[in-house]
């Protein structure tokens, strides 16, 4: 705890959080109301679809800036050290500096609410909105930022560099949202393309978008946090 | 409350960094680590707080396994690493109450505790500012403020003075002194007239080995047993001259005109006068080298023999 409060004061003082979250805001805005392509206004249906079909390519980007610095930068300051002399519990680190970051991500969310009461306005008749969809797809968005989120951090474990630690995060943030998924289609697995699919987020991601809570599709993004978050501790282990 | 450190061995590689290290440090005294550059200080002190995992051997803080009950053990440990990192984003008092705060201090004792460290290391003027903005000698402040903020029963120093100014460093020896009293201090350093100044007993080690483990009195007795003389002449002395000294004695020629003259002989100072009597040579002085720590650290870690 005390040190989730220490990352997050971190993150306000440093520019990467407000440079991350305002270029997020920008874009989802701007694919929601103005680029001709994806805006609702033109498309006639008070849905948010475009922001949750956008919005994991636009987390890939947003997360990974985010979390690049965490362990990389103690790293290269020596501040590892400092943080591994202290009284805590190496998985206290880990979560706490995971929990600071997935918090910023939370908060990059809060804005685009005002989109979902805009909406709700704008239905015919007002209120005329698939709301059970819109939170699923909320909920599925924010277990999508928690995963990569996860990716993230263990990203940051591997290096001292943050800009590796950044490129190596959006890379593995696309295997495993879309590159599972891909994969599978390539017409060779025979009945195993439908468990390599299982192992991408995008059917997890877009069964909990339609509003469905399935336990399976929770547990999977549960599952898929905690490996990373093991994956973290193993790596910082071991060198030590 | 002492630190017990048994058969610690540490493997980078294939690379030994520490071999088979043994020794005790006491409460209320303050123990010099000493050895050259690359000698496995820093490994041992970074094991001892936990920070790495020994290969073979362990470390006890008052009985209590470092690698067993780490979060026990770093409690009772307050730590000033080599190069002393901090958070350099942080304010003074920023970055002090967010160590209070891990060591789980109650918040109403927080402030009066941080209020007293900082008046002991010298800091009220430097409080509020970024610990960026610090000189390097406020920085060091700073790194042992943190490690003293917590009143642990074992302070753990890697090399707390390097990079001062001779007054800063006065200073902040004054500091380890003070709070040493009931303290179980380990020291790191090259700088031997801080042994001198600060340390009770000395623990010296060269290329991961032990080498020496005896108090200030003892290491300084260890040399008595040979005896060197620095002399220097006006000029060279001649071959036949040398020769009839090497005979008598081991002679090594230091400088231009200046010899160190060394045999296990008491009273070489008065045989070596009448020498140059003797032979009428122009000497410009004579004085003993031997018995300072310099010359007891560099037989002790050039020669890799164990006392």
């Amino acid at each position: 705890m005390t040190l989730m409060i220490k990352e997050i004061h971190e993150f306000l003082n440093s520019l990467i959080a407000y440079v991350a979250i305002g270029v997020f805001l920008v874009a989802v805005s701007l694919i929601m109301w103005v680029f001709p392509d994806t805006n609702i206004l033109d498309y006639g249906f008070a849905t948010m679809e475009p922001v949750f079909s956008i919005g994991p390519y636009v987390f890939m980007f947003l997360v990974p800036a985010i979390t690049m610095r965490s362990f990389a930068e103690e790293k290269r300051n020596g501040t590892l050290e400092l943080l591994y002399t202290l009284p805590f519990r190496p998985w206290e680190i880990i979560l706490g500096k995971y929990l600071a970051s997935f918090a910023l991500i939370l908060f990059s969310l809060l804005p685009t609410s005002i989109y979902f009461y805009s909406l709700y306005l704008l239905g015919n008749p007002p209120g005329n909105l698939d709301i059970s969809g819109i939170t699923g797809s909320y909920l599925g968005l924010i277990l999508l930022g928690g995963g990569f989120v996860s990716i993230g951090i263990f990203s940051s474990a591997i290096t001292e560099n943050q800009i590796v630690s950044f490129v190596l995060a959006s890379f593995l943030c696309f295997i495993t949202y879309q590159g599972f998924g891909s994969l599978a289609s390539i017409d060779v697995w025979g009945t195993w393309a439908y468990y390599l699919d299982q192992f991408g987020i995008m059917i997890h991601y877009t069964s909990i978008s339609k509003g469905v809570l399935d336990m399976r599709d929770i547990t999977y993004f549960f599952g898929y946090i905690g490996l990373f978050l093991l994956f973290t501790h193993y790596v910082l282990e071991a060198k030590r | 409350m002492s630190v017990q450190v048994i058969g610690l061995t540490k493997l980078y590689g294939h690379q030994k960094a520490v071999d088979d290290v043994t020794f005790e440090a006491q409460k209320g005294m303050i123990t010099g680590f000493l050895g050259p550059n690359g000698a496995g200080k820093s490994t041992t002190m970074k094991i001892a707080t936990g920070y790495l995992s020994p290969s073979g051997g362990e470390v006890k803080v008052e009985g209590i396994s470092v690698s067993q009950h780490p979060l026990e053990v770093k409690k009772m440990i307050g730590y000033l690493p080599e190069h002393n990192p901090l958070y350099l984003d942080m304010y003074v008092v920023e970055f002090l109450k967010f160590i209070a705060r891990s060591y789980g201090m109650a918040r109403h004792t927080q402030a009066v505790k941080i209020r007293e460290i900082i008046e002991l290391c010298g800091l009220p003027s430097e409080q509020h500012k970024k610990i960026r903005m610090l000189s390097k000698g406020y920085r060091q402040r700073v790194g042992l403020a943190k490690a003293l903020l917590s009143d642990p029963p074992v302070l753990i120093l890697d090399e707390p003075t390097t990079g001062l100014d001779p007054n800063q460093i006065l200073e902040i020896r004054n500091v380890i002194k003070t709070i040493s009293k009931d303290k179980t201090v380990i020291l790191s350093t090259h700088i031997m007239q801080e042994v001198e100044a600060l340390c009770d007993k000395v623990v010296l080690i060269n290329r991961g080995k032990l080498v020496a483990d005896k108090s200030l009195d003892e290491l300084k007795n260890v040399s008595a047993d040979t005896h060197r003389v620095e002399m220097v002449f006006e000029k060279d002395l001649s071959p036949s001259i040398l020769e009839q000294l090497e005979n008598d004695y081991q002679v090594e020629k230091s400088h231009s005109h200046t010899y160190v003259i060394s045999s296990n002989r008491t009273g070489i100072k008065n045989e070596l006068l009448k020498f140059t009597a003797d032979h009428s040579l122009p000497l410009v002085s004579l004085k003993n080298t031997g018995g300072s720590l310099e010359e007891i650290f560099k037989s002790l870690t050039q020669n890799e023999k164990a006392v």
